[in-house]
């Protein structure tokens, strides 16, 4: 297809501007981070008068960053591992099968995506407390309280993506893996879950993306030796300074695991979302 | 093992029968596995149900329990004895006339007017990506990747640093703005005041067309290729064909993404809160925010339920008359 001119320069500008509007706060993130303190203290420079790793050291005594990022990593892996496996028994159920109920399961779910999150943190927040004083099970304040809430919150669109994906995959794939011995979960985990691979990664990311980015329930819902990334980089500004190329470096170094997976497996997440959430 | 009985009453023939060899298949009576296998589903739904009604539906319903009582800090940990106070917690937040209503209204109208700009920048912006990166050419590839980078970076590194951009004396906007561009008096302030609302907006908008783009994307692919090679036929420009082919195929797709980005957009806490901290200007004070703030401040739980339940209906209400209207018009097109 031959494009105009009009064409050609009106996709060049604006995917100039939208560039340049995208990667700004990378490169104020990547510079910023290379900056002696007096240099993010005063007037903003394009380049660092002097370039310095002391910040990417820095960040690891001023906070126990390394603590949080465990603590991070722990709570969405762990998200991510059971939200996946959930999200997958259900979808298969929803996809494959016919039972009363299914119609207000999947509305239900999906409607859960409508909550404002404020409507439930209070009441969660005293669940936990009353489970904990009940059983002794310590939820609030744990990791395993931040997980199993995390793990919900991904799951209705993973779900909802994977029933997607599930669905185009030809029922007589299963079909032949009975015939050949395989019961209702074996030809999940032997025919669907290998076709879906797509499918569940791009879950996965999403999962993981969903539990390393938020803010509310974990500054609400942790302590001092489960505080999690999305809190512990409030800690580098103090009454007296805020030590912004620290916090570059540190928003650069917890940044680093996320973009880079999902870059690496966009491609799957395209391929899902055009399975799953389009169709 | 259970679960592999199960199979037994399979209308798959062989299979069933080398089933039958297993040991725990002999053991279990015809009527049991056949009960196993009505309840299968179910019992691969139960993990998810079990979530949802733990972590998303009583939390529900005791809010809306909550916003029905005088719920202050004295009641917190014995939150049922709070005393009973009907609708007051209700007619407290709609009453405009008082300062709590009148807040809440004014919020409530600047989390209206961010969300539609938001929604509306988003969707452009994500659009026009979506159509200029659809054919090949040099840097597609990359570019692709490039605008992904918003939506893949974790929210509060991400806002934390527009934050340091918006700072007045040491922040990118104001040397652009001011020292470069020489534009206004004194270097502004962003992030208080009623510039908040422009800071918010933009920060939003960064970090929210990605999704737009991605599944607009995604929307693309499913468009037959010969549509396009029949529009060229007829003699259609690219600019045609992309209003009379590209821009109504993706029609399905926008509905849901405009719903989905608007919920989120009107719910979104993350930014609003790594943005300004715990209290946000007026400008840019979302509901969200906003009720978060006022029941942590005065204590009156009670009252916060209440504001999150009317926010709730309110979403409700959108949601189902935006379906309501998007399947009509769907039936009427199928009709035609």
């Amino acid at each position: 297809m031959a494009a105009p001119p009009s064409f050609l320069w009106s996709r060049r500008i604006f995917l100039t501007v939208l560039t340049v509007f995208v990667l700004l706060p990378v490169y104020v993130m990547l510079s910023s981070s290379l900056k002696p303190l007096e240099d993010v203290s005063e007037k903003f420079q394009w380049v660092p008068s002097e370039f310095t790793l002391r910040p990417y050291a820095d960040i690891w005594e001023t906070v126990p960053l390394a603590d949080y990022f465990v603590n991070s990593l722990i709570v969405s892996g762990a998200a991510t591992v059971c939200s996946v496996v959930i999200a997958v028994f259900a979808a298969y159920a929803v996809s494959r099968y016919d039972f009363r109920g299914k119609r207000v399961f999947t509305v239900t779910v999906l409607s859960t995506q409508m909550f404002p999150g404020i409507l439930f943190l209070l009441p969660l927040f005293l669940i936990y407390v009353n489970i904990g004083n009940a059983t002794g099970i310590a939820l609030f304040g744990s990791r395993g309280g931040l997980i199993l809430t995390y793990l919900t919150f991904s799951l209705p669109f993973s779900i909802w993506m994977l029933i997607g994906y599930f669905d185009s995959i030809p029922r007589d794939l299963d079909e032949a893996a009975k015939v050949d011995g395989c019961g209702p979960v074996g030809a999940l985990f032997r025919v669907i879950v290998p076709a879906a691979v797509p499918g569940i990664v791009a879950v996965a990311v999403y999962a993981f993306m969903t539990a390393w980015g938020e803010v509310l329930f974990a500054s609400v819902m942790t302590n001092d030796t489960t505080r999690t990334l999305a809190v512990g980089l409030q800690g580098y500004s103090t009454l007296n300074d805020v030590y912004w190329n620290q916090i570059m470096a540190a928003s650069l170094v917890v940044s680093v695991p996320v973009v880079a997976g999902f870059l690496l497996l966009q491609r799957y997440l395209v391929a899902g979302l055009t399975a799953g959430a389009v169709k | 093992m259970t679960i592999t009985v199960a199979s037994r009453h399979d209308k798959s023939g062989p299979g069933a029968q080398r089933q039958q060899d297993r040991p725990g298949a002999r053991r279990t009576t015809r009527r049991s596995g056949r009960l196993r296998h009505v309840s299968l589903p179910y019992l691969l739904l139960l993990p998810a149900l079990l979530l949802e009604l733990l972590v998303h539906l009583v939390p529900m319903l005791m809010g809306i329990v909550m916003s029905f009582r005088e719920l202050t800090q004295f009641y917190i940990s014995n939150w049922s004895e709070a005393p009973w106070a009907g609708l007051g917690n209700f007619r407290m937040a709609v009453d405009f006339d008082a300062p709590v209503g009148q807040a809440l209204l004014k919020s409530f109208l600047t989390t209206c007017l961010f969300t539609v700009c938001s929604v509306a920048l988003c969707w452009l912006i994500g659009t026009a990506a979506a159509v200029f990166l659809q054919e090949r050419f040099r840097g597609r590839g990359l570019l692709r990747t490039l605008f992904l980078v918003p939506y893949a970076l974790p929210v509060y590194a991400a806002v934390i640093t527009w934050v340091f951009m918006f700072q007045r004396d040491n922040g990118l906007v104001n040397h652009v703005l001011h020292d470069q561009l020489g534009i206004g008096g004194d270097p502004a302030f962003w992030l208080v005041g009623d510039n908040a609302f422009w800071a918010l907006l933009t920060v939003s908008v960064w970090k929210g067309w990605p999704f737009a783009f991605l599944t607009l994307m995604a929307g693309l692919q499913n468009i037959p290729r010969d549509m396009y090679e029949a529009a060229a036929l007829d003699g259609a420009g690219v600019w045609k064909q992309i209003r009379h082919i590209t821009l109504p195929s993706l029609r399905p797709v926008n509905q849901v993404l405009v719903l989905v980005l608007f919920l989120w957009t009107f719910n979104d806490f993350n930014t609003p809160f790594v943005l300004f901290g715990k209290a946000a200007p007026e400008s840019a004070d979302l509901i969200s925010l906003h009720i978060y703030q006022s029941s942590f401040q005065t204590w009156n739980f009670g009252t916060g339920s209440a504001m999150s339940v009317l926010l709730l209906l309110f979403l409700l209400v959108v949601t189902g008359v935006y379906l309501l209207v998007t399947s009509r018009g769907r039936k009427a097109k199928a009709r035609a």
